[in-house]
C-alpha cells in the first residue's frame, strides 16, 4: 500500500477546492442580471464537488499510471486528483480549441486518454464502461486497476447492479466508488435507498465492501488502499461506499431550499478545515505552509483560467467533426 | 365564467403544464405523479410546480434514479387502472429505460389484442440552447413517433402545453408529453416572450393529433414543432416587414400527425421549410417531405428544404451548438431562398 502523506493529502484538497472556488466565482460572473445558465464564458449546467475533495483524494492517492477512473457528472475532483491537465481541463469547461476535448465535451464529458480518465452525466453509466477497462487490463496482463465513481443516487440504477455483478462473476480489477454526500438533487438517501449502507449490498454480488462513515481523508485513504491493493493483486473487485459532503448546490443555481436545517451546519463539516486543524495539531503543518500551499495552488488555477480565456474559441463548422475516427 | 371572460392571465409553459395535471389530480384520483426531483422542488424544469403542497407526497412522488423500475411502475398502474404522469428528468435518458418504453408501454396493448390499455403519460424535456452538450440536449421525437404505439405531442407555448397535457392524461393510451427546456418560461433560462402567455384558468383540453395554423401566410409554408416554432413566428415576423408572407404550421402533435394541415398549407403556399431541432437523417423532416412527394409533389413550385440538426450529436461550446441549431437566422435565410 501506498506510503500516508498527510501534507500531499492536504495540499491536493487544497488545490481542488481552489479549482472549484474559482470556477464557482467565474461561473456566476457573468451571468447578471439575469441568471441565464446558458449565458457567460462558461455556460451550461455546473456541478461542482466542494466538500468531496477527501473522496477523490483518498483514492487516487493509490492509483498510478495506467489506473482509469470514470467519473460522474460532478467529476472535477476526481479528474484533479488523478493528474489531468488542470489547463487543458479549464480550457474545455470555457469550451475552447485547447481544452481536452476542443470544446465538444463540456464539464460533464471530460475525455482524458493518456490519463484513463472519463466521465459521464448520465447517472451510473461509468460503471459497466469501468468493468470495460478492467477488462482490458487484465487481458493485458498489467496489474492496472479501474475505478468506477458515482453518487449514492447512482447506486440505485440498474447499470450499478449489472456491473457488480459483471465484475464480481469475471473477477475484474475494479473498485466501485460511491459518494454518499446525502442527497441527489433534492432527495435525500433515505427516501432514495432502503439499506443504510450500500457496502451491505456487496455482500449480494459475492465481494468486498466498505463504508467510510467520516468525511476524513486518513480512513478513505486507508479503505481505499485495500481495495486498490486487493484488485492490483487480482483478487477482485469491491465496493467503497464514502460518506461525505455536497457543500454546495446539486448545480449551481439551485436555491437548495430542501435541505432545510442541514443547511445552516455544512460550513463547520467542511472537511479541509477540519483536516487542516488536525495536521496543525499534529504538527506537521504550520499557518506559513497553509498560506504558501493555498498560494501555490491559486497561481495555479490563475494560470489554468487564464490559459482557458486566453485560448481561441471554437469555429461553428468544427461541429461537423469528429462523428466518426 | 367561460374561457372567454376569463380575465386575461399570463402564466408560463411550465406552469401551464402543473395546472393542467393539477386540475386532473383533483377531478380523478387515479391520477398521480412520479419521477425524479418532482415533489418538494416541483421538477427541474417546473412541470410539477406546488403540486406537492396540494397533493402532498402520495400523489406526487419522488422516486429514487430508477428510470426502468419507475416508468415500468407506471405502465404497470396503468394497467389497473391508474393514470399515472410519470417524469423522464430528460429525453436523453431514454437510454436507460428504452425496454420499459418501447417492448412495454408502447406494446402492451397491440400485443394484447386490444384487451389490455395503458393509459399513461410520460412527460420529458427535451431541447438545447443552453449548452448542455451531447447527454443533455437532444429532441428525439423522431425517434419515439418512429416506434409504433406511442401518441407523442410536443407543446409549443402555455395555452397547448395546458389542453395537451389534460388530453394526455384523459387519454387511454400512452401519450409521450415532450417539452422543451427553452419553452418552458424558466427564469433561469434565455426565453422567448412567447414562453408566458395567455391561458384559462379551467380545464380544457387541446385535441390530440391536430396541428394549429399558427400564423397565416401565403407565400412559404413552415412546418415545424416545439421551440422552433417559436423563433419561427419572429422570422415570420420579421420577414413581413420585407413583404415575404410566411405561414407556419406547429405541428403540436407527431403521432398522430396532422397531415390535412400540413397539405392543405403547402397547397395554398406552394414553397414548404420544415425546420425541426432534431436530427435530420430518417426523421421528421424527411416524414414531411415524403408525404408531400406523396400526395402531390407538383404542389411545390420550388423544391422543399430541410433545416434540422446535421446528424452529430450536440457540441458544448456555444458557437458549436449555434452552429448546428436551426436558429432564427438560419430560418430566415432558408425563407429567403425559397422566394429567390
Ligand atoms: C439516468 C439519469 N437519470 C437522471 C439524471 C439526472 N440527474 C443528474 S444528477 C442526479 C442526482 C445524482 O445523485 P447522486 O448520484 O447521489 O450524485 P450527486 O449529484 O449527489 O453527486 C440526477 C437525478 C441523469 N443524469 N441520468
Amino acid at each position: 500500500m501506498q506510503q500516508l502523506n498527510r501534507l500531499d493529502l492536504y495540499r491536493e484538497m487544497v488545490r481542488i477546492r481552489q479549482y472549484e472556488s474559482r470556477i464557482l466565482q467565474e461561473y456566476h460572473a457573468d451571468k447578471k442580471p439575469a441568471w441565464d445558465i446558458g449565458a457567460g464564458l462558461i455556460p451550461g449546467e455546473m456541478h461542482l464537488s466542494a466538500g468531496q475533495e477527501p473522496a477523490a483524494v483518498g483514492v487516487c492517492a493509490h492509483l498510478k499510471q495506467g489506473d482509469a477512473i470514470t467519473a460522474p457528472h460532478r467529476p472535477h475532483h476526481f479528474a484533479l486528483a488523478h493528474g489531468v491537465d488542470m489547463k487543458a481541463m479549464t480550457a474545455e469547461i470555457y469550451g475552447r480549441t485547447t481544452g481536452l476535448c476542443q470544446g465538444k465535451g463540456g464539464h460533464m464529458h471530460l475525455f482524458d486518454p493518456e490519463n484513463h480518465f472519463s466521465c459521464s452525466g448520465i447517472i451510473a453509466q461509468g460503471y459497466p464502461v469501468a468493468c470495460g477497462q478492467a477488462m482490458a487490463m487484465k487481458r493485458k496482463g498489467t496489474d492496472n486497476v479501474a475505478v468506477a465513481v458515482a453518487g449514492e443516487g447512482a447506486a440505485n440504477q440498474g447499470a450499478f447492479h449489472e456491473s457488480l455483478n459483471l465484475a464480481a462473476v469475471w473477477n475484474l480489477p475494479v473498485v466501485f466508488v460511491i459518494e454518499d454526500n446525502d442527497w441527489a438533487i433534492s432527495v435525500p438517501r433515505s427516501h432514495s435507498t432502503a439499506t443504510a449502507s450500500n457496502a451491505d449490498r456487496a455482500a449480494g454480488y459475492g465481494m468486498p465492501g466498505v463504508r467510510v462513515e467520516e468525511n476524513d481523508v486518513e480512513a478513505i485513504f486507508e479503505a481505499a488502499g485495500a481495495a486498490i491493493d486487493r484488485a492490483r493483486a487480482g483478487e477482485g473487485p469491491s465496493l467503497l461506499e464514502i460518506h461525505t459532503l455536497r457543500l454546495w448546490g446539486h448545480f449551481e443555481g439551485d436555491a437548495q431550499a430542501y435541505r432545510g436545517a442541514e443547511l445552516d451546519t455544512v460550513d463547520e463539516r467542511d472537511p479541509i478545515p477540519r483536516y487542516a486543524a488536525k495536521l496543525v495539531e499534529l504538527g506537521e503543518l504550520t499557518e506559513d505552509q497553509t498560506e504558501s500551499i493555498a498560494a501555490e495552488a491559486a497561481a495555479e488555477v490563475d494560470a489554468a483560467i487564464a490559459f482557458a480565456v486566453d485560448s481561441p474559441i471554437p469555429a461553428p463548422e468544427d461541429a461537423l467533426l469528429h462523428v466518426f475516427a | 365564467m367561460t374561457a372567454t371572460e376569463t380575465p386575461t392571465r399570463r402564466i408560463t409553459t411550465a406552469k401551464a403544464m402543473a395546472e393542467a395535471i393539477g386540475l386532473e389530480m383533483r377531478r380523478d384520483p387515479n391520477v398521480f405523479v412520479m419521477g425524479e426531483d418532482v415533489g418538494a422542488y416541483g421538477g427541474i424544469f417546473g412541470s410539477t410546480t406546488d403540486l406537492f403542497a396540494e397533493f402532498g407526497a402520495d400523489r406526487v412522488i419522488d422516486t429514487p434514479i430508477s428510470e426502468t423500475a419507475f416508468i415500468g411502475a407506471g405502465i404497470g398502474a396503468a394497467v389497473e387502472g391508474m393514470r399515472p404522469v410519470v417524469e423522464l428528468m430528460f429525453i436523453d435518458f431514454y437510454g436507460v429505460c428504452m425496454d420499459q418504453i418501447t417492448n412495454h408501454m408502447a406494446k402492451i396493448h397491440y400485443e394484447s389484442g386490444g384487451a389490455v390499455t395503458v393509459p399513461m403519460v410520460l412527460m420529458a424535456a427535451t431541447g438545447a440552447g443552453y449548452s448542455d452538450a451531447a447527454q443533455h440536449s437532444q429532441c428525439l421525437w423522431g425517434t419515439f413517433a418512429h416506434l409504433p404505439g406511442i401518441k407523442v405531442v410536443v407543446p409549443s407555448n402555455p395555452y397547448d402545453a395546458k389542453g395537451l397535457m389534460a388530453a394526455a392524461i384523459r387519454d387511454d393510451n400512452p401519450v409521450l408529453y415532450l417539452f422543451h427546456k427553452g419553452a418552458q418560461g424558466l427564469v433561469w433560462m434565455e426565453k422567448n416572450p412567447r414562453s408566458i402567455a395567455a391561458v384559462p384558468e379551467e380545464a380544457f383540453t387541446v385535441p390530440i393529433g391536430e396541428a394549429a395554423v399558427a400564423r397565416e401566410g401565403t407565400d412559404v409554408t413552415i412546418v415545424t414543432l416545439s421551440l422552433s416554432v417559436q423563433h419561427s413566428l419572429d422570422v415570420a415576423e420579421q420577414l413581413a416587414a420585407d413583404g415575404i408572407s410566411v405561414e407556419v404550421v406547429d405541428l403540436r402533435s407527431l403521432v398522430p400527425l396532422d397531415r390535412d394541415t400540413v397539405l392543405e398549407s403547402v397547397a395554398k403556399t406552394g414553397r414548404l421549410l420544415v425546420v425541426d431541432e432534431d436530427y435530420k437523417s430518417f426523421g421528421l423532416t424527411g416524414e414531411i417531405a415524403a408525404i408531400v412527394a406523396e400526395t402531390d409533389p407538383t404542389m411545390l413550385t420550388k423544391p422543399l428544404m430541410r433545416l434540422a440538426v446535421p446528424d452529430v450529436p450536440i457540441p458544448y461550446a456555444r458557437t458549436l451548438e449555434y452552429g448546428i441549431l436551426p436558429t432564427r437566422e438560419k430560418i430566415a435565410t432558408a425563407v429567403e431562398n425559397l422566394m429567390s
